[in-house]
C-alpha cells in the first residue's frame, strides 16, 4: 500500500524531456474524461503511495500523491479527523493527486475553503525531471513564490505531483441537512444572515429549494436545526453533490461551472446553485459560445468540466498578452510540454 | 541565467527623464536628494540605498507608461507601498526607480451584496475594513502595522496579522488583481471565485513585487462576527504557556487569534503602557473566540479549561470591546515596548510546526543565554509564527555580527524542525542567505525561471527574495551577510 516510485517516474520524465516525448499523468484514472484529450504515453502514478508523515496534534498530513482519498479518510478517521476542505471523490480509486490536479473543490468552499488554501506544500517532478519540493507543512510560509498552489487545477501540465501536504481538521460530531422551499433571491438573504452565525458547511439551491448542511457540535447542530426548522434532508445529498454524482448531472450534454457573483439572479433555471450563489453547475447541449456568454452577462466566467466535446476544454484563452504570460510560466516549468500535451490548451 | 542589471543606467539619457517627466503629474517625480531620502528604506533601516528618482502615478494608465519606459531603457524598478515592510522588499535599488504606489488610493468599489471590495493598490488596510463596517463587513488580515500599510504592500508580502489563524492569510482573502508586467503590460487573474486556467493569483500574491506591478485588488469582504471574547492567561512559564498553546491546537480548536508573550515582552509592555500583568506572570497567553454565541460559550469554557490544565494562575475574560482592546493593547504595543529595553532590536520571523513550540523556544532561550543577548519572544503562536526580538546595540563594534549569527540560527532552528524562514515578513534582502538554507540550487533556479515568465528583463525589484545560485555557493552560507552596508551590498547583485 505505501511505496516511495519517485526515482523510478523521476527517470521516466527525464527521458521523455530528453525524447520529447509527452506523457499522461494518470492516478487512479477516474479524471480522465476532464480536460481536453491529452496525447502521451500513460505515467502511472497508483503505486507512488502512501502517507509520508502524520503528526494528528499538528492538524497536517502529507501524502503521497498516488494515495487514494479512500485510503486517506481511513488513516485520517482513526484519529477523529479529515481533510479540511471539500475534496470530490469519483470513485474508490480517485487519488490526491488527481484531485490537485483537477482542483475541484466541493460544496465546502465557501466555508471550508478552496482546495487550494488546504495545499501547504508540494514535492513535484518537473518537465525536466528534477524532484522539487515547495512549501512545507507549516500554516505560514512566505519563503519563494508559491508553487504549491499553482499546482491546483493545473491538471499536472506543471510538473508531477509526488507528495502533497494537506490541512487537516477534527471531525464534526454531528451533520445534518434541512431544506427549505423559497425563492433563490430569499435564499440568498438567508445565507448571507446565516454566514458566521451558523454553523454552515454546504448551501445549494435547486429546483426551488434550499439544503443547507450544518455540521460541527452535536450541540450546536441540534441547536441550530431546531432554530432554522425546515425539512430535514438525505445526509448523502451534499457528498452526491461534491461527487457530481446526483441525478442532475446525469442528463445529457455537456456540465459546466459558471463562476460568478453569488447574488446573481438564478438564471438560467436549469441550473444547480452551489457555493452560496458563487458556483452555478449546468448540463446542457448548448453551444459554448453561449454559456459562456451567460457566465459573462453577470461578471463571471464560465468553466467546462465534460461532455462529449472534449476540443473546448476548461477554460476560454484568456487576452493574447496573458495567454502569452501563461504560456511562458507553462515553459518555465515544463519546457519541452511533455507534460499532459493538450489537456489544457491545445499545444501545451 | 539573466544576472541582475547593474551595470547600466548610471547616466540615463535625457530623453529618458523628459519622458518619464511628461507622463508624470507635475509633482510626480521627485529627483533632489533631500526628497529621495525618504525612500532610502523600509520598515528594516538597516539596509539603505538611494534611488536616482521616485516616481508618484497618479493613474494606473501613468504606472504602465513608467514601466514601459523603464523597460525601454533598462531601469530597474522598486515598486513601494507606504514603506513599512520588514525585510527591505522595498530597498531602492541605487541605478533605478521607486515606483511609489501611495497615490493610487481610491477605493473603487464596496459590493456589500456579494461581499468584495476593488482597490487601488495604495488603499491603506484598515481603511478597508473601515469603508466595509457600515455593512457589518470588514478586511480580515490585519497585520499590525494595518494603520499605514497598503493593500498592494500586503499583496507583495502576503501579510498575515493576529486573526489569520482562523480568518487566513491575504492569499486566502483575495480573489482577483490587476497587474502590469515590466514591459508595462496589463493583465487580469482570478475571479469571482479566485480561479484561473493557472492560479498565477497564487504566484503573485507574495511575490515581494518581482513578477509585477499590481494597480487593483479584488478582496473578500467578511461578516463581523456577532460575539468575540478574549482571554489572557498568565503562566508561571514559557513552557507551560507554550505547552496550553499546542494543547488548544491540538483539540482542534481554532481561535480567531492564539498569542504568546514571554516574560521580557511583558515587562517591557508593562513599563510602556502601565497596565499590570498578574504578578509573577513568565508568560501570558491571549485567545480570543468569536462567532455566534452558542459556539462562543463552547469554545470559551474549553480553552479556559486547557489553560488551567496546563498551568495557567489566573484567566482574565473581556467581553465588551473596550475590555478586550484593554487586554490586547500590551500585545499590540510590544514592538515598540520592548524597541525601549535596548537601542536596536533585530525581528526575527519564522514559522515551525505548533507541536514543536515548547522545544524551539527553550532551545532560543539557551542560545540566547549563550550569545549573551536577550531575546524576547511575542508571536502568534496559533499558527506557528515566531517572531524572536533580539535586543542589542549597534555601537558596539561587532555586535550585529553577533546579533545576525544568532538570527541565523534560530532560523536554522526553524528548518530543522520542519518549519520555514519567513513566516510573514517575508525574503527582501534580509533572508535571501537563508533562502539558500530553505531550497536545493534546482528550486531556486525555477523560481528564477518564474521570474523570467513575467520580467525577463529582470527589472522589477531585482535582487530581492530569490538569491542567485552564486550566491549560495559562496562560503558562509547563512553566517555571511556579506555587507551590511548599504551600498556594498547592493552591489553583489
Amino acid at each position: 500500500m505505501t511505496h516511495d516510485d519517485t526515482a523510478t517516474l523521476a527517470a521516466i520524465v527525464r527521458e521523455a524531456y530528453d525524447r520529447q516525448t509527452p506523457l499522461e499523468i494518470v492516478g487512479g484514472g477516474t479524471r480522465r474524461h476532464l480536460g481536453r484529450a491529452p496525447d502521451g504515453q500513460p505515467l502511472p502514478l497508483a503505486s507512488h503511495s502512501g502517507v509520508v508523515e502524520y503528526e494528528p496534534s499538528g492538524f497536517v498530513v502529507t501524502v503521497r500523491a498516488g494515495t487514494t482519498l479512500h485510503d486517506l479518510d481511513a488513516v485520517l478517521s482513526r484519529e477523529g479527523q479529515k481533510v479540511t476542505v471539500d475534496i470530490p471523490r469519483f470513485s474508490s480509486t480517485s487519488t490526491v493527486g488527481g484531485a490537485i490536479a483537477a482542483g475541484f473543490t466541493g460544496p465546502g468552499r465557501p466555508y471550508t475553503g478552496a482546495l487550494r488554501d488546504s495545499v501547504l506544500g508540494t514535492r513535484i517532478i518537473s518537465g525536466t525531471g528534477q524532484v522539487l519540493t515547495f512549501g512545507g507543512k507549516v500554516l505560514k510560509n512566505v519563503a519563494g513564490f508559491d508553487v504549491s498552489r499553482l499546482m491546483v487545477g493545473a491538471f499536472g501540465t506543471l510538473g508531477v505531483i509526488l507528495d502533497v501536504t494537506l490541512r487537516v481538521s477534527r471531525c464534526p460530531e454531528d451533520v445534518q441537512v434541512i431544506e427549505f422551499e423559497m425563492s433563490w433571491s430569499d435564499a440568498r438573504e438567508r445565507l448571507k444572515r446565516w454566514e458566521g452565525d451558523l454553523p454552515l458547511t454546504g448551501a445549494f439551491y435547486h429546483r426551488g429549494v434550499l439544503s443547507v448542511r450544518l455540521a460541527g457540535r452535536a450541540a450546536r447542530v441540534t441547536a441550530a436545526v431546531r432554530e432554522l426548522g425546515g425539512e430535514r434532508g438525505r445526509p448523502e445529498v451534499f457528498t452526491e453533490l461534491r461527487d457530481l454524482a446526483l441525478e442532475f448531472f446525469r442528463a445529457p450534454g455537456s456540465l459546466w461551472r459558471l463562476l460568478v457573483p453569488p447574488d446573481s439572479p438564478w438564471d438560467p433555471q436549469e441550473t444547480l446553485i452551489d457555493w452560496a450563489g458563487a458556483q452555478r453547475f449546468w448540463v446542457t447541449l448548448a453551444p459554448a459560445q453561449k454559456v459562456r456568454e451567460k457566465a459573462l452577462q453577470y461578471g463571471g466566467q464560465a468553466v467546462w468540466v465534460w461532455g462529449p466535446d472534449r476540443s473546448e476544454g476548461p477554460w476560454a484563452a484568456p487576452p493574447a498578452a496573458t495567454m502569452a504570460l501563461l504560456t511562458r510560466v507553462k515553459a518555465a516549468l515544463d519546457p519541452q510540454a511533455i507534460l499532459n500535451r493538450g489537456r489544457l490548451y491545445p499545444d501545451w | 541565467m539573466k544576472e541582475f542589471t547593474e551595470q547600466k543606467a548610471t547616466t540615463l539619457p535625457t530623453a529618458f527623464w523628459r519622458s518619464l517627466r511628461r507622463i508624470l503629474p507635475a509633482d510626480g517625480l521627485l529627483t533632489k536628494p533631500t526628497q529621495v531620502a525618504v525612500y532610502e528604506c523600509d520598515g528594516l533601516p538597516v539596509y539603505r540605498a538611494r534611488p536616482l528618482a521616485v516616481a508618484l502615478p497618479r493613474t494606473r494608465a501613468q504606472v504602465g507608461l513608467v514601466l514601459a519606459l523603464c523597460s525601454r531603457y533598462g531601469v530597474p524598478v522598486v515598486a513601494r507601498g507606504a514603506g513599512t515592510g520588514l525585510s527591505g522588499g522595498a530597498l531602492p535599488h541605487a541605478h533605478g526607480i521607486v515606483l511609489s504606489l501611495a497615490r493610487l488610493n481610491r477605493i473603487v468599489a464596496i459590493d456589500p451584496h456579494n461581499r468584495t471590495a476593488r482597490l487601488e493598490p495604495g488603499v491603506r488596510n484598515i481603511a478597508v475594513s473601515e469603508a466595509a463596517a457600515p455593512y457589518g463587513l470588514f478586511y480580515a488580515p490585519d497585520p499590525s502595522s494595518q494603520i499605514a500599510c497598503t493593500i498592494g504592500g500586503n499583496v507583495a508580502e502576503n501579510a498575515g496579522g493576529v486573526h489569520c489563524l482562523k480568518y487566513g492569510l491575504t492569499t486566502h482573502n483575495v480573489l482577483a488583481v490587476q497587474f502590469f508586467t515590466a514591459d508595462g503590460v496589463l493583465h487580469e487573474v482570478g475571479g469571482v471565485t479566485g480561479e484561473g486556467p493557472l492560479d498565477l493569483l497564487a504566484l503573485l500574491v507574495g511575490s515581494e513585487g518581482l513578477l509585477g506591478v499590481v494597480v487593483e485588488v479584488m478582496v473578500r469582504l467578511t461578516p463581523k462576527p456577532p460575539a468575540t471574547v478574549a482571554l489572557l492567561a498568565a503562566f508561571r512559564s514559557l513552557g507551560e504557556a507554550a505547552a496550553s498553546v499546542s494543547a488548544v491546537i491540538g483539540e482542534g480548536i481554532i481561535p480567531a487569534g492564539l498569542e504568546l508573550m514571554d516574560a521580557l515582552a511583558l515587562s517591557a509592555a508593562q513599563d510602556y503602557i502601565g497596565i499590570p500583568y498578574p504578578p509573577d506572570s513568565q508568560a501570558v497567553v491571549l485567545a480570543e473566540v468569536d462567532g455566534d454565541l452558542a459556539t462562543i460559550e463552547l469554545d470559551v469554557a474549553h480553552v479556559r479549561r486547557l489553560l488551567l490544565g496546563h498551568g495557567a494562575f489566573a484567566i482574565e475574560e473581556a467581553r465588551s470591546e473596550e475590555d478586550r482592546r484593554r487586554l490586547w493593547l500590551g500585545r499590540k504595543s510590544a514592538f515598540p515596548a520592548v524597541g525601549r529595553l535596548a537601542p536596536d532590536y533585530y525581528c526575527m520571523d519564522g514559522t515551525i510546526p505548533r507541536s514543536a513550540l515548547v522545544s524551539v523556544l527553550a532551545e532560543i532561550g539557551e542560545r540566547s543565554r549563550h550569545y549573551g543577548l536577550p531575546v524576547a519572544n511575542v508571536f502568534h503562536a496559533g499558527d506557528g509564527n515566531l517572531h524572536p526580538l533580539i535586543l542589542y546595540d549597534a555601537k558596539i563594534p561587532g555586535e550585529l555580527e553577533r546579533v545576525e549569527e544568532l538570527g541565523a540560527e534560530i532560523l536554522r532552528l526553524c528548518l530543522a524542525y520542519g518549519g520555514t524562514i519567513s513566516g510573514e515578513h517575508g525574503v527582501g534582502v534580509e533572508k535571501l542567505d537563508g533562502m539558500c538554507a530553505q531550497f536545493t540550487a534546482a528550486e531556486l533556479a525555477t523560481f528564477h525561471a518564474l521570474k523570467s515568465a513575467f520580467d525577463p528583463h529582470h527589472l522589477l525589484n531585482p535582487g530581492k527574495a530569490v538569491p542567485t545560485p552564486a550566491r549560495c555557493v559562496e562560503p558562509g552560507g547563512m553566517h555571511v551577510h556579506g555587507g551590511r552596508l548599504p551600498f556594498s551590498s547592493l552591489e553583489r547583485f
